[in-house]
């Protein structure tokens, strides 16, 4: 490799190099099980489920019976309403969320802005099952005799809006959700319009653009693929949430129309079923609609980082 | 206030012209009563002061910019060149902690009086900046369209006309007629420049500020630029900040030289038509500054 | 009208009745409203905080007692406290910790330090993605791997999960602060002739010490709060368990959850006072983390 002789200089620096070398490959190692604990996730999500997929083949998917008794299993169900749950909370999320980045990158004095940052970020950091705790016994009830009871009243006759609300249900679950990613969808978003140039900004605003426009018209076009990417984020942590969602969703086993209709997602299917299905059909249908999710969620990442790091290298086509 | 029109008798008045130097090919294409009579004062500083926070960035710049011609300002950087072209627009107002001391005022109208809104004031006070800016998201039609739908814009036949109008006058319609639905971005920097400039235009504006619109282009770019300029001049007051003194010779009628006091406040050392600043200006500073010397 | 937009400077009208003409008071009235809206938005992102807190904080307090700290459930009926998970969120947490700090805190060094572009951006989104599989199904993975072939739920599954939810936190932020130490910091150890391990030993990792701290810290929090990946590990037990790893042990998260399934308000009011307990650790670690971080780069 050298074309310099070794003066015996340099040789007597061998042992500190072979340190060196195993040093490098033990960190190495380590870098690579954090891609390696991906495959082992995946790998036994695939080898558990195997017997699942090989019985039930898509009627897995499209099959809306799950019955321990019969030992037959199709989860459409719950795979809608983890899409259905998910769906509330992206439409409650996505304009607050937006809006609240908006406000603290463009509108907000920094005094403001960041101790408001501070606080939208602390939320994340609440554990899933206090949130589900104060789902349970405190919003639930708010929203079953507050808005849900206006919404049966206005729009029950529409088949999505029709009641009774127990509290618990889809809704309830999808407001929950919607708490739950809202920092992500803030603070993501937030760190995307604050990397939009200022020669953007300044060019709305040498055009007579006001505060909003600019906003509007030049940051978020601008940075409009990592604030979709904080949505997408968003939707991944969704998708897979379980705690707060099993313990507000109610336990429904058929396709929810309503939002009032108790449900399962996947995630929550899951949690509340796994262990007194030990072994067998049952669990291992479990695994399959837990790979299914994990697809799910790992595409949606994949996508949203790729879209976020993109806005921040450099201008949106 | 009425608006106040006034001849310049302030300046020192030039008598002779190199007839070797570049400006002087424009002279004939002025009408000449418009060259004696019609010299109006467009915009009036009266002790301006700018701050950012605490520092002054700008100190007690009282000058006159005379309407429909170019005036360069020139200076070491730092001097506040770029603060005070901004106050002119009340750009210089978005930065964190930015303030203003003194009067500006335009065709007599003082622009920061509570009645005036800066953002009306910023639909007759366009600006070009330092680095092309045009929006990413937006087709090279829509980004000269982007002022103009602020408001709700024209109809979209008369958009159509405006925006070719536009295009034309910033040298740029030959070049992109045909793909006018492409990303103003896919144009080369020079080209994204003169964009901008057509951007500006669109409003119509009177006074058009330029932050060393050429600074970042090839030599080639720049000229055309600087031909652009010449051409717009006689229809809106132009100020351009440079650093690029063989650039202020070449382009401006009236020469602003700015330096740093031992505050780091930029303040105005003298001003005068360009020729007279650059063969024989009244302050050793200038004369020290053109020559290249300093310490 | 006298401006029409576009006259490209014809004949214009005086520079004040343009002004007056400009004045687009529909665009400034909807740039109030729309900034109003976007504070109102702001405020609606505190609220579920705020009411979370305040409601923890008030229902919590009223079932905190000595009891809850000092005692485990009674083995029949109600009553008794949350000793046992108390006990084994900590037990549980710390096995986690042990095994996650160290691997990430190479994985991180070799990002920062050693890998190549591509295998540091590899590394990078792997961490990203592991980071973002649902913590349900790590749960899955652990009992697959750890409890099914032993046929006894038990608490080291129920680390090995939490750890792997730690590590990809871990790795992130040791890597980010790792990047922060100067160049020079380096240089000025290789210019001795130091070995690179030893630079990165006892230079550069000294160097970024708070930083990798703050990102341990954050994922012993996270860790902490994480039911999903315990329900089918620990599983939860109604006794205290001190170091019986390979027995089932109950966890924070855990003694909330149930406690919030059952029909009974004793077992609700406890699972209150635990989820007081756990917000006070996990905020309290994310407050201290945060706010040392948030404002450096504030100031």
């Amino acid at each position: 490799m050298t074309t310099l002789a070794p003066t015996g200089r340099l040789r007597g620096r061998t042992t500190p190099r072979r340190a060196d070398v195993v040093f490098r490959s033990g960190t190495r190692v380590f870098g690579g099980a954090v891609i390696a604990t991906l495959g082992v996730v995946a790998a036994v999500l695939v080898v558990s489920s195997v017997p699942a997929w090989t019985r039930f083949g898509v009627d897995l998917i499209t099959q809306t019976t799950w019955d321990p008794v019969r030992d037959v299993y199709g989860a459409l169900p719950f795979i809608v309403g983890t899409l259905y749950a998910s769906a509330i909370a992206l439409l409650l999320a996505t304009p607050i969320g937006i809006l609240t980045a908006i406000f603290l990158s463009e509108f907000a004095p920094r005094r403001v802005a960041i101790p408001l940052s501070f606080t939208i970020e602390l939320l994340a950091a609440i554990p899933s099952v206090v949130i589900g705790l104060w789902g349970v016994f405190v919003l639930s009830p708010f929203l079953r005799d507050t808005v849900d009871a206006w919404l049966v009243a206005t729009l029950g006759w529409l088949p999505f809006f029709r009641g009774p609300s127990y509290g618990v249900g889809l809704g309830a679950a999808g407001v929950i959700l919607a708490i739950m990613i809202l920092p992500t969808i803030v603070s993501i978003s937030r760190e995307v319009l604050s990397s939009v140039p200022n020669s953007q900004r300044e060019a709305m605003f040498g055009l007579g653009a006001t505060r909003w426009e600019v906003a509007i018209k030049a940051v978020l076009p601008y940075a409009r693929s990592g604030v979709i990417g904080a949505v997408i984020l968003g939707l991944g942590r969704a998708l897979g949430e379980t705690m707060a969602v099993t313990m507000v969703i109610g336990n429904g086993q058929d396709i929810p129309v309503s939002v009032f209709d108790q449900a399962q997602t996947i995630a929550s299917k899951i949690a509340v079923t796994f262990n007194e299905a030990s072994g067998g059909l049952q669990t291992q249908s479990l695994v399959a609609i837990g790979l299914i999710l994990l697809v799910m969620t790992l595409l949606l990442n994949v996508a949203a980082r790729l879209l976020v790091s993109r806005v921040q290298q450099g201008p949106a086509q | 206030m009425a608006i106040e029109i006034r001849p310049r008798e302030d300046q020192p008045v030039v008598t002779t012209r190199p007839t070797t130097e570049p400006a002087s090919a424009r002279v004939p294409t002025r009408a000449p009563e418009q060259a004696a009579a019609a010299r109006t004062t467009k915009i009036e500083a009266r002790d301006l002061n700018l701050y950012y926070g605490s520092f002054r960035a700008v100190r007690d710049v009282t000058m006159d910019i005379p309407a429909n011609e170019i005036t360069a300002i020139i200076g070491p950087s730092g001097c506040g060149k770029s603060t005070f072209l901004r106050s002119l627009n009340r750009l210089h107002e978005l930065a964190h902690g930015a303030r203003m001391e003194g009067r500006l005022l335009i065709d007599g109208v003082d622009i920061y009086e509570r009645s005036v809104d800066a953002v009306d004031l910023r639909r007759l006070v366009g600006m070009v900046f330092q680095r092309p800016n045009p929006f990413p998201t937006m087709s090279i039609y829509g980004n000269v369209a982007s002022g103009l739908r602020l408001g709700g814009g024209p109809k979209p036949a008369d958009l159509d006309e405006i925006v070719e109008r536009c295009l034309t006058r910033a040298a740029l319609w030959d070049e992109v007629k045909d793909h006018l639905g492409a990303p103003g971005t896919s144009l080369s920097g020079g080209q994204q420049q003169r964009l901008c400039i057509a951007r500006a235009l669109a409003v119509d504006p009177e006074v058009i500020l330029m932050d060393e619109p050429a600074s970042s282009l090839d030599p080639i770019a720049t000229l055309r630029i600087e031909e652009l300029m010449l051409e717009l001049r006689g229809s809106y007051t132009i100020v351009i900040v440079t650093h690029n003194m063989q650039q202020a010779s070449r382009v401006s009628d009236q020469t602003a030289f700015f330096s740093m006091g031992e505050d780091r406040a930029g303040y105005l050392v003298e001003m005068g038509q360009t020729t007279t600043i650059f063969t024989n200006p009244r302050e050793q500073l200038t004369e020290d500054y053109i020559s290249g010397r300093f310490g | 009208m006298s401006a029409t937009p576009g006259t490209l400077a014809g004949s214009r009208a005086p520079f004040a009745e343009r002004l007056a003409a400009v004045r687009g008071s529909r665009r400034r009235t909807m740039d109030r409203v729309m900034r109003t809206v976007a504070l109102a938005a702001a405020v609606v992102c505190v609220i579920p905080l705020a009411a979370i807190l305040l409601f923890v904080v008030i229902k919590g307090a009223a079932a905190l007692n000595l009891d809850l700290l000092t005692k485990p459930p009674k083995a029949l009926g109600t009553g008794g406290g949350a000793l046992n998970a108390i006990l084994g969120s900590l037990q549980m947490v710390a096995l986690a910790a042990l095994v996650a700090v160290p691997v990430g805190v190479l994985g991180g060094i070799y990002v920062s330090e050693f890998a190549s572009r591509r295998s540091a951006r590899a590394v990078r989104f792997g961490a990203d993605v592991l980071a973002g599989v649902p913590s349900i199904l790590i749960g899955i993975v652990a009992y697959t791997l750890l409890v099914l072939p032993f046929k006894q739920f038990n608490a080291a599954a129920g680390s090995v999960a939490l750890a792997l939810i730690m590590v990809p936190v871990i790795v992130r932020t040791t890597e980010e602060m790792l990047r922060l130490v100067p160049r020079e910091l380096r240089e000025a150890g290789y210019a001795l002739g130091v070995p690179t391990w030893r630079v990165v030993l006892s230079v550069v990792l000294p160097a970024g010490r708070t930083g990798v701290l703050t990102g341990v810290m954050l994922a012993v929090a996270r860790a902490a709060g994480e039911t999903a990946p315990l329900l089918f590990t620990a599983l939860g037990s109604r006794l205290v368990n001190v170091g019986e790893f390979g027995q089932p042990m109950d966890a924070l998260p855990l003694f909330i959850y149930n406690g919030a399934r059952q029909p009974i308000t004793a077992l609700n009011e406890q699972a209150w006072g635990a989820a007081l307990l756990l917000l006070l650790f996990v905020l309290g670690v994310n407050v201290a983390v945060r706010a040392r971080s948030w404002g450096r780069r504030a100031g």
